[in-house]
């Protein structure tokens, strides 16, 4: 394992997994019915005292 | 017995010191293991006159442990007035050489001591006690691992003793925000590793199903902080009784790690800690949730991935390759979009609450700390466009924009925080002064407006006079000529800076006397009690 194989790895299938993953953060943020459920996470810190 | 063994293994730790100090192999660092032995000497003969042989009184599990929060309060208070300070010190000394002092206070060491102070110290413990606060609030859930928490925060104070009193003895990996040496740098990480299990451990034992969003800044924070300073302080003492370190790096490689580290504090220590705490202490101040959720979550993941790529912006028209020159360019330039999300979601919190900011000082503070953290984002990206830096790089326009940042933003949002948790902390009904509240406000962000202004003036024209050339193609102007044409802005920025620590100044008090118990009689702020209307 050497650096250009490093490299190569890191600007194809390595940028492509972490695109890949923050599209999906991104959707799963927005899926369908989330809304309730964030803004039931968003009162999360006014329930306490 | 209560503290036994602590009291045995710090004796060790005691003896060890001592062995280093008479065995090191050069006169800092004998010095600094004297200070070392002494420092632990005295927390040995605190401990053994607090030791008592009744057994300890059962815990309760349900209730919060708070003791570690509380001491965490008073750290920040303390190490920021001593950073602040350090700050308008060798503010003077750019202004007035004369002021340094040779060896221990020139501006060489002071520097460090500053910006350690006030990043590590300050808001080091800003961090870890605000923290520990959220995590067990929104999580329901005691700290997990009985004194641990208060390992970390001893274990963290004393890196703070051992990393300041180093620089003024100068000893120095000279590694920007990373200069102390190796042992203190191993000390850390061990430090830093009790404080992830600490924080994982109460998010494990938690009784809310949801993880809230301010944790996982904060988590992001922990975990991104061990994996920098791990990789960027990898070097090899040349004695392992001696002060000196190579680093395992060199050339333009240990040039990259130093700032893809240093951009990533910025990013992960003074941004995503910091976060954590808005998303916490802002919608509890207004007692309104979070503006959207999802956006938090949008912002959290955003900023995770693109962060870490901007680092090389510090290194342009270097030895650097011109693609990674790029790279971090256009990372920096994407990091427009999360941070002002990140911006909008926290002032729009309090949409339909506008009037608090007529009334409620504390939260005028966070506001302004979010604004500052939208126009320090928004200078920032700017700054590493590269036509932009060729005139800002190395000028002083630079330390107005990490001063906006830190004053405006970490400051504010800490002192807000603050604010907030210390009558809680110690069940008092309110602050001691929330007029003084009101003075403090005003002397930090006038001063951080007056700092940052003259520093545009002053590092602008300082790059202008740097590159300007005559019809034959010399520099018309030699380097002292550009300081000669600084003095006055070195003097207006020393004001600016004093007043921002007189405002730390007025906190301090007011946060002394509300632990104290005392409330300050005085008029409420105007709005804040509705006016009583004559009877009909």
């Amino acid at each position: 394992m050497d650096y250009n194989l490093m490299r190569e790895f890191a600007d194809s299938w390595g940028l492509v997994a972490m695109a890949l993953f923050f599209v999906g953060a991104v959707a799963f943020a927005l899926r369908p019915g989330s809304r309730k459920l964030a803004d039931e996470a968003a009162r999360i810190p006014l329930e306490d005292e | 017995m209560k503290f036994g063994t602590q009291i045995f293994a710090l004796g060790l730790f005691t003896f060890a010191a001592l062995v280093a100090a008479g065995f090191g192999v050069d006169e800092p660092f004998r010095q600094h293991m004297w200070v070392l032995f002494f420092v632990l000497l005295g927390f040995v003969a605190i401990l053994i006159r607090t030791a008592n042989f009744e057994m300890a009184a059962p815990i309760d599990p349900s209730a919060y442990m708070d003791g570690p929060i509380r001491y965490g309060a008073i750290a920040t208070m303390f190490w920021g007035v001593v950073g602040m300070l350090v700050g308008v010190v060798i503010a003077l000394q750019l202004a007035y050489p004369d002021l340094n002092i040779q060896p221990w206070f020139n501006f060489g060491r002071l520097r460090p001591l500053h910006t350690s102070g006030v990043v590590f110290a300050f808001g080091g413990n800003a961090l870890l006690c605000t923290s520990l606060y959220v995590v067990q609030r929104t999580c329901r859930a005691r700290l997990f691992g009985g004194d641990l928490a208060w390992f970390v925060f001893w274990g963290y104070q004393l890196f703070i003793v051992m990393a300041a009193t180093g620089y003024l003895l100068g000893i120095t990996e000279s590694r920007e925000y990373a200069e102390p040496e190796w042992y203190v740098d191993i000390w850390l990480t061990i430090v830093w590793v009790a404080y992830l299990i600490l924080f994982l451990g109460t998010i494990f034992k938690r009784k809310e199903p949801h993880i809230y969003v301010a944790n996982w800044f904060y988590l992001s924070f922990i975990v991104t902080i061990a994996m920098l300073h791990v990789v960027n302080n990898l070097s090899m003492p040349a004695s392992f009784m001696g002060s000196k370190s190579y680093s395992a790096f060199s050339g333009v490689q240990d040039a990259l790690t130093q700032w893809w580290y240093g951009h990533n504090a910025v990013g992960f220590f003074l941004t995503a800690g910091f976060l954590g705490m808005m998303y916490y202490f802002v919608p509890k101040q207004a007692n309104r949730p979070v503006y959207s959720y999802r956006l938090s979550i949008i912002h959290f993941w955003a900023i995770i991935f693109l962060y870490i790529w901007a680092g090389p912006h510090h290194l342009h028209y270097t030895a650097l390759p011109d693609w990674a020159q790029t790279l971090g360019m256009v990372f920096s330039i994407m990091l427009w979009m999360p941070s002002w999300g990140g911006m909008i979601n926290g002032l729009m919190t309090l949409s339909g609450a506008w009037d608090k900011l007529r009334t409620d000082p504390i939260i005028r503070m966070m506001v302004m700390a979010i604004a500052f953290y939208g126009m320090s984002t928004f200078e920032g990206p700017m700054m590493s466009i590269k036509a932009v830096n060729s005139l800002s790089h190395y000028t002083d326009w630079t330390i107005g924009h990490v001063h906006s940042g830190a004053l405006g933003w970490v400051g504010m949002i800490s002192f807000g925080a603050i604010y907030y948790m210390v009558p809680k902390l110690w069940n008092r009904q309110r602050l001691y002064s929330l007029r003084l509240v009101t003075w403090h406000f005003w002397l930090a962000t006038l001063g951080i407006v007056v700092y940052a202004a003259v520093m545009w003036v002053s590092g602008v024209m300082q790059g202008l006079m740097w590159r300007e050339y005559d019809e034959q193609g010399f520099l018309v102007y030699s380097f002292a000529e550009t300081v000669a044409a600084m003095h006055p802005y070195y003097v207006m920025r020393a004001i600016g800076g004093a007043m921002y620590l007189s405002g730390a100044l007025i906190m301090a008090w007011n946060i002394t006397m509300t632990i104290l118990g005392y409330q300050r009689e005085e008029e409420p702020m105007p709005g804040s009690v509705p006016a009583l209307q004559p009877a009909e």
